[in-house]
């Protein structure tokens, strides 16, 4: 009936053998099918289930039922009915016309995830969590949120099926995010305000954890990144590859040929993931990630875990993180909230380790640069995560020639940001 | 039990000749200092605690609860590392044999390489660790966490744990197991969970080990009711929570022993 996500149900589908071990299999030719982990979640020697044992066997019945349900025809429709109707599936790939001249390289186009419901990637995963959790027997949802972007996705998709819904947000980022928690609030959400640590997303991930450690028979949670333990890193990215599969069908149809070059910021992981997945297979298409560089690479003064971090277990998975020498979790800063987080999703460690996917950052100043360069020369303002994607198709399309093409996924809308950015731009407080 | 040198096995050994229960005492080391550490660890000694178990700080304690992570948070803005701890327990077992049970996370263990902490801690003079987020299920980094020969894993067993998965964790475990007996983070509780009994019986079924119950555990009467339903008791929180209020005072050493002694007369019913 949709092509679009119909399609993303095949892809689904030629993407779901697990229990293939990918470390002993490294050939490039077949990445795609590679990059999947094994039985307990390994993408090579990333990810894993480094969990309490509390909470084993809530994971446990997440993978059996993620496994039995995806490939469900019910699930498939009633999930491919609301991405349609209520998310507002497929969205656009944009030729961004006039930013493409005034960079004067490769043809710029924009994956507008930004114009779906509630204004960015995460409801993709959300919606499909939920749908799970329904089968599950779940009838309380928890989640964690920084940006807001995840908290709002999660509310929402709890106010269309009558679940109760929590969430948990760092005090700082509730502050700084607080126009999404006034959308959580209206949707019936209860926002709960995590003062330990930084009082960012990763205090928020752990307040979850142990609501869900102690209200496992009761409550799914909703975890919003392509971060954690298995199954959650593998399942995320399955939910968000309908962006890629939707890109690529549309860049044949435009223009005849695939990509030369994807960008996306990547904070967890799952909207990067989500683009890169359908096209891991194609040789020719270079991928490039794009972390947080906040105020540059020193010791806590950003989020970019492949600049200056380490190999290390955090939340539910072995990982790229940013940590002491005595293994202790460091701070983070970025100007945007989404991006603030200490802990790469595994899939990415994997690809980076590969060679596959190239990882870069984009500092606050540039991402600030970038979110205003947008709003001016496209009448799109974007949101600060994906203003860091944004700053890196400022450096890369210039470099490449006229015919050459760059899709950047444009992962949320920054009506949420205007605040913050009216306060670094224009040292302005706006009153609401 | 065969011949060993291991201070848990011992201890156990004799508890059961004694017909007594056992009573395991979680501390955070380095809280409020390192060296008030081997203070604490003598009061609880003088209390009549069988064991110790030091908890080896982590910025993202997920299976603790609030009081715990408190005191982690202390412990580090104090100076506390993993080799700070290492190094404490030899102070402690300049004038105790008490056992100790190192209690901790993954990411601080592997930062300081597997091999180097278990070689460390056991010389130091530990008997055993329990790291809270590392299940069976990782295979690889089991393998890599390699026993030490007097140095226990010990392992833990959870409401939630699938009775098929009892058997290979029984399989694996050492000293003693640890049987979390609630849903939720570690800290007090007003009640005591029901099923206590049955489960420890099941475990006890694959397992030759001694069960010790703990999570929320905050009274004599607490201690009571679930020493008479398991071989040992672990109470935590309340007396991270002591020391929690009591860091600064001088008394600190005599005001945990005076809070610990109920307790194990409550575990031990003399």
């Amino acid at each position: 009936m949709w092509p679009e996500t119909n399609a993303f149900f095949a892809h689904l589908l030629a993407g779901s053998t697990s229990g293939v071990g990918c470390g002993k299999m490294s050939s490039s030719r077949s990445l795609e099918t590679t990059s999947q982990p094994d039985r307990h979640g390994h993408f090579g020697r990333y990810g894993g289930m480094f969990m309490p044992e509390t909470l084993m066997a809530a994971q446990f019945e997440l993978i059996e039922k993620y496994e039995q349900t995806k490939n469900d025809p019910a699930f498939k429709a009633e999930l491919d009915a609301l991405l349609h109707d209520y998310v507002g599936r497929p969205t656009p790939l944009y030729f961004a016309e006039r930013w493409t001249q005034q960079l004067g390289g490769a043809r710029i186009y924009l994956k507008r995830e930004d114009l779906l419901h509630t204004g960015a990637h995460k409801i993709n995963n959300a919606l499909g969590q939920i749908l799970l959790a329904k089968r599950i027997g779940k009838k309380r949802i928890i989640a964690e949120t920084g940006a807001g972007q995840h908290g709002v996705a999660t509310a929402t998709v709890c106010a269309r099926f009558g679940m109760e819904c929590v969430i948990y947000m760092g005090k700082v980022d509730m502050e700084r995010q607080a126009l999404n928690v006034a959308r959580m609030r209206f949707l019936g959400a209860e926002v709960r305000s995590v003062t330990a640590g930084q009082m960012t997303l990763k205090e928020a991930v752990n307040e979850a954890l142990r609501d869900w450690v102690t209200n496992v028979d009761t409550t799914h949670y909703i975890l919003g990144s392509a971060l954690g333990a298995h199954p959650f890193p593998m399942m995320v990215r399955d939910f968000h590859r309908v962006i890629g599969v939707e890109a690529r069908r549309q860049v044949l149809e435009k223009d005849g040929r695939l990509p030369d070059h994807l960008v996306a910021c990547v904070g967890g992981g799952s909207n990067s993931i989500g683009l890169f997945h359908p096209f891991l297979e194609d040789e020719a298409v270079a991928m490039t990630g794009v972390e947080a560089g906040g105020y540059g690479i020193a010791p806590e003064q950003h989020a970019a875990r492949f600049q200056g971090g380490r190999l290390g277990v955090l939340q539910g998975a072995k990982t790229w993180l940013l940590a002491n020498d005595d293994g202790q979790i460091n701070l983070t800063h970025s100007v945007s909230a989404g991006l603030d987080y200490p802990a790469v999703g595994p899939e990415h460690a994997y690809l980076h380790e590969k060679g596959r996917v190239r990882y870069t950052f984009a500092t606050d100043d540039e991402a600030l640069a970038a979110f205003q360069e947008l709003s001016k020369t496209e009448g799109i303002i974007p949101a600060l995560e994906s203003s860091h994607a944004l700053a890196e198709v400022k450096k890369l399309a210039p470099s490449m020639g006229k015919d050459a093409i760059l899709i950047c996924n444009l992962s949320g809308r920054g009506d949420k940001d205007v605040a913050q950015a009216a306060r670094y731009v224009f040292g302005e407080e706006l009153k609401f | 039990m065969a011949e060993t040198s291991n201070r848990i096995e011992i201890a156990f050994s004799r508890l059961k000749t004694e017909g007594r229960k056992a009573f395991v005492a979680y501390i955070a080391a380095g809280d409020p200092s390192l060296d008030q550490t081997v203070e604490i660890v003598a009061a609880l000694e003088r209390s009549g605690v069988d064991i110790v178990e030091l908890g080896v700080p982590f910025s993202d304690p997920v299976a603790d609860g609030i009081v715990n992570q408190l005191a982690a948070d202390r412990a580090l803005k104090a100076g506390a590392t993993t080799r700070g701890v290492i190094e404490t327990i030899k102070a402690i077992r300049e004038r105790s044999q008490i056992p100790i049970v190192l209690f901790t996370y993954l990411n601080p263990i592997y930062a300081y390489g597997y091999e180097q902490f278990h070689r460390d801690a056991h010389q130091a003079g530990a008997d055993g660790i329990l790291v809270l987020d590392l299940p069976p299920d990782e295979a690889a980094e089991n393998a890599e966490l390699k026993p030490v020969a007097g140095l226990n894993h010990i392992q833990l067993i959870a409401p939630t744990t699938p009775e098929d998965r009892i058997p290979s964790i029984a399989a694996k475990a050492e000293g003693f197991i640890y049987y979390v007996s609630r849903l939720g983070v570690t800290g007090a509780r007003g009640d005591i969970p029901q099923g206590i009994s049955e489960q420890v019986d099941r475990i006890k079924q694959h397992s030759e080990v001694p069960v010790c119950v703990g999570f929320g555990i905050s009274s004599p009467e607490q201690a009571a009711q679930v020493a008479a339903k398991a071989d040992g008791v672990v109470v935590g929180s309340a007396i991270v929570k002591l020391i929690e209020q009591h860091g600064s005072d001088a008394d600190l050493p005599s005001r945990v022993e005076a809070f610990v002694k109920p307790l194990v007369h409550g575990a031990k019913g003399a």
